[in-house]
């Protein structure tokens, strides 16, 4: 069992790695990735949105949609979770941190729209997790995304002092080293 | 009247970057030395050609960037990062994949990043990963080494393939790590016994080209080209993975501890590849880190994953935690210490 459920965060972190392999949640991982600080900054918050919205949308698939009869709907459902969700860690940011919320100010709606939110909820769906591997599989998603986001802003960080050629600078090498990036991690390739 | 105002460390390392670059070369020799004598002539053609290609393309590259051509041309980088790379292809690669391989080092890798001393990623590790995904069948065809076969192509042969690939038809093995990885229920000493490939000690050929590694590497430490941190912690973290896991009965087990240090491109990797200063950790501590990373990462992948000798991908994965890495490992500054916080 514990066996099973280690498999599964592995598989989610590096193996599937959302960003790398999947190419989900690729607006925030070019968007916030500038800066090392704000990287971890939208790694959290990311990571506790994640993790919250994978359980809820779980809960609303199971015990709502389906007695219904509405599994149709699960896709404007879960939108929907996701954005209660995302306006809540908001609220709780704001509170809890003020600074934080200064520096990530506007990525955090952006969570709303990153397709790795909902690619998780939707995957669970899919392959029909019970509420602990859903649990773990958002968790995992989120921790291999908040892993690649924050090794690829220390490395922008690099890339931004280097003498790149004109026509490549900015977001094209950011691109290009993600690119480099996704081929490295297709070692992991039957790791699980 | 203006000062030149110049700040600490005074001291001058005696060494140019192109004298660090030959000696790097020169280290190389005996590696290719025994590549050449347990596979042939192969090698040689490889390094030449893809010489050739990584010049045209280093000249295209300044060039286009209206860069001298004479100082960077003479400073051997391209052609080291070439070398690397040539090594590590399987011998007797036709001309095409040398090229595809060689050009997207210099080009991609490195020039698009900004030339020599910019590059994230290790060029010559960047080239054979591209290389390995798009066409796994050229990067995983080794000849049969000598010891098991009678001879080993030679000069001509080694040209005919690199240049007319479809006339040139050699006898190909699978290496002692392809067999360990797609063997997973058998004794190992019935493994042993079954394939020729396992020689007196460890790989028939393999055991010889990491020993001159070994020396080649040996020697660039001596020479004081690179510090000793990146390579040990590498080679310990690997022995120490395969000791954990190894029980010297089945072949599930993963392989000895010095079966993992003279296969594949173990020494080769520790001396040659983990340490190019420029996509490596920068502090001492951040290289003990690197290293680590690397050998618990080349031994996952080659006991678990889909490629039996995975150095390019763990090095690229280690390349990519580097600026991280140098991020937590910051060396004090002198005469700092760490005081209760204010």
């Amino acid at each position: 069992m514990l066996a099973d459920y280690s498999l599964l965060l592995i598989g989610a972190i590096l193996v599937n790695n959302f960003v790398l392999v999947q190419f989900l949640g690729l607006c925030p991982f070019m968007g916030v990735s500038n800066k090392l600080e704000t990287a971890m900054g939208m790694s959290m918050a990311t990571t506790f949105v994640l993790t919250l919205a994978s359980a809820c949308s779980h809960l609303t698939y199971h015990y709502l949609l389906l007695p219904l009869g509405l599994g149709y709907l699960k896709t404007i459902a879960f939108i929907l979770v996701i954005a209660v969700v995302v306006q809540f860690t908001e609220m709780v940011v704001r509170k809890s941190s003020p600074l934080l919320h200064r520096v990530l100010g506007v990525y955090l709606p952006l969570i709303t729209t990153n397709c790795a939110v909902l690619g998780v909820a939707l995957i669970n769906t899919n392959k029909s997790h019970s509420f602990i591997e859903a649990l773990l599989y958002g968790f995992g998603a989120a921790l291999g995304f908040s892993l690649v986001l924050t090794l690829f802003a220390a490395m922008r960080e690099r890339i931004a002092v280097a003498d790149v050629p004109k026509p490549f600078s900015g977001a094209a090498i950011g691109m290009v080293t993600a690119g480099l990036m996704s081929l490295a991690f297709m070692g992991f390739a039957g790791l699980v | 009247m203006s000062l030149l105002v110049v700040t600490s460390p005074h001291a001058h390392g005696p060494m140019s970057t192109s004298g660090v670059m030959r000696t790097v070369l020169l280290a190389t020799v005996p590696g290719i030395a025994a590549l050449s004598y347990y596979f042939g002539a192969g090698v040689i053609i490889n390094i030449l050609f893809g010489g050739l290609v990584a010049i045209l393309c280093e000249a295209l590259a300044l060039s286009l960037r209206r860069q001298a051509l004479k100082p960077f041309l003479t400073d051997y980088s391209a052609l080291v990062t070439s070398t690397l790379l040539c090594i590590a292809l399987p011998p007797y690669a036709p001309w095409w994949l040398l090229v595809v391989g060689v050009s997207f080092s210099i080009l991609v890798a490195k020039h698009l990043y900004g030339g020599l001393g910019y590059n994230p990623f290790n060029p010559a590790m960047v080239g054979y990963v591209v290389l390995l995904i798009s066409f796994p069948l050229q990067m995983s065809t080794w000849t049969t080494p000598l010891g098991i076969a009678e001879n080993v192509p030679g000069f001509m042969e080694a040209l005919r393939a690199c240049f007319n690939p479809s006339s040139f038809d050699a006898q190909t093995m699978a290496t002692p790590l392809d067999i360990l990885r797609q063997n997973n229920g058998m004794l190992l000493s019935d493994l042993y016994a079954s394939n020729p490939q396992f020689g007196a000690f460890q790989g028939v050929g393999w055991a010889g080209v990491n020993l001159a590694f070994l020396l080649g590497g040996l020697f660039l430490l001596y020479k004081r080209v690179f510090t000793w941190h990146a390579p040990v912690a590498m080679l310990l973290t690997l022995s120490l993975c395969a000791l954990m896991f190894y029980d010297e009965g089945s072949s599930a087990s993963g392989g000895s501890p010095l079966f993992h240090l003279f296969s594949g491109a173990t020494m080769f990797g520790a001396f040659f590849i983990l340490t190019d200063p420029v996509s490596s950790a920068v502090s001492n501590r951040g290289r003990l880190v690197f290293g680590a990373l690397i050998g618990l990462l080349l031994y996952t992948i080659r006991v678990r994953g889909n490629y039996p000798d995975a150095l390019a991908f763990a090095v690229l994965i280690a390349n990519f935690a580097a600026p991280f890495i140098d991020n937590y490992t910051q060396p004090k500054v002198y005469g700092h210490r760490e005081g209760p916080k204010a």
